[in-house]
Order: C-alpha cells, then sequence, then structure tokens
C-alpha cells in the first residue's frame, strides 16, 4: 500500500517526486518560480488591457447616416412600377 | 298635395344633378391640369431636371423663382407619393424612386436628367436615357 498524503484538488500524491521527496524539491521550486514570473506577467499585462480599455472607450461624435437610397431592392421596384406610371399619368400637372 | 311632393323630389333631384354637374366642369380642369407653362420651359432650357430619387433637381444653380417652382412641385410629389406608397405597403423612398425611374423614362429629347450616379447630369436624346440597373 502506497503513502497518501492531502494534496487539495491534485492527484493523490504517490510517487516521491510529487510529496517532495529528493529532487522533487528543486523541480517544485523551480516549477514555483516559473510560474510566478508568469503571473507577475500576467498581472503586468493584464493592467495594460485595463488601461487600454478605459482609453479606448469613447462615444462617437458624429451620427450614424445609413444611406436609405441603396437599400431600395429591384423587388420592390418591379412591384411598384405599374402603380407608380400611373400616378406619374394622373399627375401630370406636377411630372 | 299627393301629386306636388314627387314634383318638388324630381326638381330638387334635378337641380342638385346640375350643380353636381357645375362642380365637375370646375373640378374636372383642375385634376386634369397640365403643366404650368413657367414649369414647361423650365425643363426645356435644362433649368430643371429629373433626379434618379424621383423629384425635380437643378443641373445649373437655379434663379429664386425657379427654384421656388421646383420646391412647390417637389412637395406637391412627395404628398402623393406618401399617398400612394402608404396604399402600396412600401417607404417613400421606395416609391419615389420607381417614380423617378419613369420620370426619367418620360423626359423628351433635350431635358436634363440625373445620371445613375447620383450627381451629373445628361442631356435626354432620341436614344434611352441612362438608368439605374434596379429601373425595369
Amino acid at each position: 500500500m502506497t503513502a497518501q498524503q492531502l494534496t487539495n484538488r491534485a492527484r493523490a500524491a504517490t510517487s516521491p517526486v510529487m510529496q517532495g521527496i529528493g529532487s522533487g524539491k528543486r523541480w517544485l521550486w523551480r516549477q514555483a518560480g516559473w510560474s510566478g514570473a508568469v503571473a507577475k506577467g500576467m498581472m503586468l499585462f493584464g493592467g495594460m488591457m485595463t488601461t487600454a480599455g478605459c482609453v479606448s472607450v469613447n462615444a462617437p461624435d458624429k451620427p450614424i447616416v445609413i444611406e436609405l437610397n441603396i437599400n431600395i431592392k429591384q423587388e420592390v421596384v418591379y412591384r411598384l412600377a405599374a402603380d407608380a406610371g400611373n400616378t406619374i399619368k394622373d399627375n401630370p400637372d406636377i411630372f | 298635395m299627393l301629386h306636388s311632393a314627387p314634383r318638388i323630389e324630381r326638381s330638387a333631384l334635378a337641380r342638385a344633378g346640375w350643380a353636381a354637374l357645375a362642380a365637375l366642369a370646375l373640378i374636372a380642369p383642375a385634376s386634369a391640369q397640365q403643366r404650368d407653362p413657367a414649369y414647361s420651359a423650365a425643363r426645356a432650357s435644362g433649368q430643371v431636371g429629373e433626379k434618379v430619387d424621383g423629384y425635380l433637381g437643378f443641373p445649373v444653380p437655379p434663379s429664386a423663382e425657379t427654384r421656388r417652382l421646383a420646391d412647390d412641385i417637389n412637395i406637391k410629389r412627395k404628398a402623393v407619393y406618401a399617398e400612394r406608397a402608404d396604399a402600396n405597403g412600401a417607404t417613400i423612398e421606395e416609391y419615389a424612386f420607381s417614380a423617378g425611374c419613369q420620370a426619367i423614362s418620360r423626359t423628351v429629347s433635350g431635358e436634363k436628367y440625373q445620371a445613375p450616379d447620383g450627381r451629373s447630369w445628361l442631356t435626354r436624346t432620341a436614344a434611352e436615357p441612362q438608368r439605374d440597373p434596379r429601373c425595369l
């Protein structure tokens, strides 16, 4: 039967390395050093991201203009053609 | 008395008929009105032209009088477009554009019309006018 120690949510520590015995200690220390650097980097990066986000949040100063004319579809023009022709014929004073 | 009642009714009916006829005679020329001579002249001389959007525009800088004339017609056109667009379940812009296609087709030689680019002006010749590809 192998000795088991509580290792939070990680796998049960069954090997000497996982239990911090022998050379595993150095490895763990190195691991901690590396992850610490990564964590510092992540925090720095996160800080930069936050700053960048704050600067870029600006409301547009011009109203958004949608050109309606380009949205007229040929099907609509086709559907209205006969009626529009009659309208022109019925109003000769303004066409 | 029994005989006079229908007579009165008949004469009243006749009077109403004449009144209706007289009213029709007054209204008919107004609804079938032709172009104002000033408008015809402005079209022929290229002071006003047919735009792609269904309204009159100015190929050359307009005089105050020409501007007033075109504005007046454009307001009347918009009223007609609005009413017909509503009847057809379309937007005013859609209906006006459809009418503009046909108004450009109906120009005669020498009259001005707007090119499909919506900016430059062309003079109608005997050939078919250049129109937006969405026009029939």
